[in-house]
């Protein structure tokens, strides 16, 4: 690693890399080594994360880099089974940019923030000049009230089976189909959603939850790599489970791309003890109708995950490398 | 009528109870060969294919694998690779190429390195985008890194129509284009003087498929006739590899060496005759091309037509492009796996100093390359 490429902010392997290089190495603190969607501070009672935004195109089928920003924070809390309560919101902008499209943004937010019962109590801007920053990046910081304690990503056993939460890849299908140089139209939108909703709703009916992980860069493959990690356990996964919308797998199909790698923004993976899997599953399907059962917790090859074929064959499911380009031919 | 959907185009051939048939034909049909069959599948598509859906996994254990050289980026030269650097180095300069590419490494990096010192690197799906960049750049030069099989060649000469119909001023072209009947020759001639050290024959091949249906199943003729091994053109879903395989073997059982179309819905003997004119009136063959780990094969690849040199990279940045020959790493054995004489595992670096992050290999870093397959999805075979 002698310099930063776009590959190092993939979610994957290299994303790793430059964090537990670079960051951990210097930050090092029990806390900051749990590798958690959200800090768990305070005696176990917030959450506390952080996520930048940066999106091209800004407006996308779906939402904007307004919602995302909104929805990244508090998923990222709600994953810990916390309730969203303080946000701050810092922005960067390019001078030249459009003030409708600001307040198109901020007014995203603000839709967001009252879905999460949540809202900005500090902030920040900065204006530089043309070509410092592409449009606008926005930064949220967010603090929530733990709903349940112990939800842990290193804390998945074979008791658990894993759970997606609706159809895969949306987001990441979304964002390439309308980027420029991709000339290509499609019915797809972005999944970017609020979880908390749908965190509460399982809290309230008691579903042993044993940890969630919203599935966003580096998509479900990398949720399920690194809970087999932090967990050592095998994650064993059947393809034919997987719900993946026409639309996503069609753009899979032409771009050669893997549906398990691509980002989402409202989707997420639980792992839940297996006597209440039903009952999430019920649950999950009343926001939508795709959330399904996809896999189970062995230990047959600790720290990986493999994926079984609906003909008997199986491979590991790695996490992504490099950065997404379309195949060739 | 319902609409068609692009699923129906695939599911059937992702079909598990047609998977098991399949399997079934074939753990029957095998018993009754005399000897083990090597089947090279030439295009990477196929690799990929294979890997993914663990297609050895469901094979008896005298049907093997030789996995060919049919993926546009592992052949790339580093001599080819190092003209892209110094070309998107240039100022003014855009250089758009066609995805994977960008990663492959040369001499002083690759286009993604280019791309963080500064240059102007942009990847495309469809050649035809380039017109969009030009037209959005007009005081830039827009350069075409070209690469790949007869699959993409018509895509670049349609790009050069219509650059010469529009009288487009500021694109020119860098030609990478390579023929896969020269490769599989060069890949059978050459193996008498390698095979001592390898255990590696090629007994038949799966022919590729989308090159196929550009060219027609024609172009493979010489394998059966001439060299005696079956050709059996595939297509890229699990049940065609599986079906195509099945032929093969039937063929051995039967004692018939042919030529046979298994992608049926797609290739036909003749292939697509107005893409082939196309190629053929702005593309001609040059005598040597130099292919990564398998060295100069005659008349493999193109170049353009003299009488188009004003569009021609290699012509108009002839004063800046490097000539010299560079080695390729001493340790990676990429040669020998494109000739199909090695498996990834076989190589001292797979999976340690060389992996898809950080390749030393070009077949590290397509996802077509024999090595990045066996990376992403053969650990457990």
């Amino acid at each position: 690693m002698k310099t930063i490429t776009l590959a190092h902010g993939n979610g994957g392997q290299e994303n790793n890399e430059l964090i537990s290089k670079v960051f951990y190495k210097a930050f090092k603190n029990d806390i900051l080594e749990k590798s958690e969607d959200a800090a768990v501070i305070h005696n176990g009672e917030l959450a506390f994360s952080t996520d930048s935004f940066t999106v091209s195109p800004l407006f996308f089928p779906g939402a904007d880099i307004g919602k995302l920003a909104v929805c990244g924070t508090c998923n990222d809390l709600a994953m810990m089974g916390a309730k969203p309560k303080y946000l701050t919101c810092s922005v960067i902008i390019e001078e030249g940019f459009d003030v409708r499209s600001l307040e198109k943004i901020v007014r995203s937010m603000k839709k967001e923030l009252e879905v999460n019962g949540a809202m900005v109590v500090s902030g920040d801007t900065k204006v530089v000049p043309k070509g410092s920053v592409d449009k606008i990046f926005i930064n949220t910081t967010g603090i929530g009230e733990i709903q349940k304690k112990g939800i842990s990503s290193n804390s998945v056993t074979d008791k658990d089976v894993i759970i997606v939460s609706r159809d895969i890849g949306a987001h990441g299908a979304t964002i390439f189909a309308a980027r420029e140089g991709i000339d290509m139209k499609s019915n797809l939108q972005s999944d970017c959603a609020s979880l908390y909703p749908q965190v509460k709703a399982l809290l309230d009916a008691n579903i042993k939850i044993t940890a969630l992980r919203d599935a966003t860069r580096g998509g479900v493959s990398a949720v399920l790599n690194e809970w087999a990690k932090q967990s050592d356990i095998c994650v064993e996964v059947d393809e034919d489970k997987i719900p993946i919308s026409d639309e996503v797998n069609g753009i899979c199909e032409l771009l050669g791309f893997e549906a398990m790698a691509l980002a989402n923004e409202g989707t997420f993976v639980l792992a839940i003890a297996e006597e209440d899997a039903e009952k999430a599953l019920e649950i999950l399907k009343q926001t939508n109708e795709t959330a399904s059962i996809i896999g189970k917790v062995t230990d047959q090859y600790v720290g990986r995950v493999v994926l079984n074929s609906a003909w008997g064959t199986k491979r590991f499911l790695e996490l992504p490398t490099g950065e997404l380009l379309p195949r060739i031919c | 009528m319902s609409e068609l959907q692009l699923k129906d185009l695939y599911d059937g051939f992702r079909d598990p109870d047609t998977m098991k048939a399949f399997k079934k034909i074939i753990d029957e049909d095998a018993k009754k060969l005399e000897h083990p069959i090597n089947i090279m599948e030439v295009c990477g598509g196929h690799t990929h294919t294979i890997m993914k859906y663990g297609i050895p996994q469901l094979l008896p254990d005298n049907i093997n694998f030789v996995h060919g050289p049919g993926c546009p980026v592992c052949i790339m030269p580093k001599e080819r690779i190092d003209h892209a650097y110094v070309l998107s180095m240039q100022e003014d300069v855009i250089l758009v190429t066609l995805g994977d590419m960008i990663k492959v490494p040369g001499s002083n990096g690759s286009l993604q390195d280019a791309r963080s010192k500064g240059a102007d690197v942009r990847f495309i799906y469809s050649p035809l985008d380039c017109l969009k960049i030009c037209a959005d750049n007009p005081t830039k030069k827009i350069i075409f890194f070209a690469i790949g099989f007869e699959t993409t060649t018509p895509m670049t000469a349609a790009l050069i129509d219509t650059v010469i119909k529009q009288d487009i001023k500021n694109i020119y072209f860098h030609i990478n284009h390579v023929t896969v009947p020269e490769v599989m020759r060069e890949l059978i001639d050459s193996r008498d003087e390698h095979v001592d050290s390898y255990n590696h024959q090629i007994d038949a091949f799966l022919g590729p498929s989308h090159v196929s249906v550009i060219s027609g199943s024609k172009i493979y003729e010489e394998f059966p006739r001439d060299y005696k091994k079956p050709v059996v053109v595939a297509g890229f879903e699990p049940v065609d590899v599986m079906q195509s395989i099945s032929m093969i073997v039937k063929q051995f059982i039967e004692n018939r060496c042919e030529l046979e179309i298994e992608y049926k819905r797609l290739v036909s003997y003749d292939g697509n005759i107005k893409a082939q004119e196309l190629i053929e009136k702005y593309f001609e063959k040059i005598n040597l091309f130099k292919w990564r780990g398998l060295g100069n094969i005659k008349d493999s690849g193109l170049k353009l037509r003299d009488e188009y040199s004003a569009y021609d990279a290699e012509v108009i940045y002839k004063d800046i492009l490097p000539i010299a020959e560079i080695e390729d790493h001493k340790l990676c054995i990429c040669g020998d796996i494109l000739r199909g004489m090695a498996s990834p595992p076989e190589c001292t670096i797979f999976g340690t100093a060389c992996k898809p992050n950080t390749p030393i290999g070009s077949c590290m870093v397509s996802s077509e390359g024999a090595c990045a397959a066996y990376y992403k999805y053969g650990n457990l075979l």
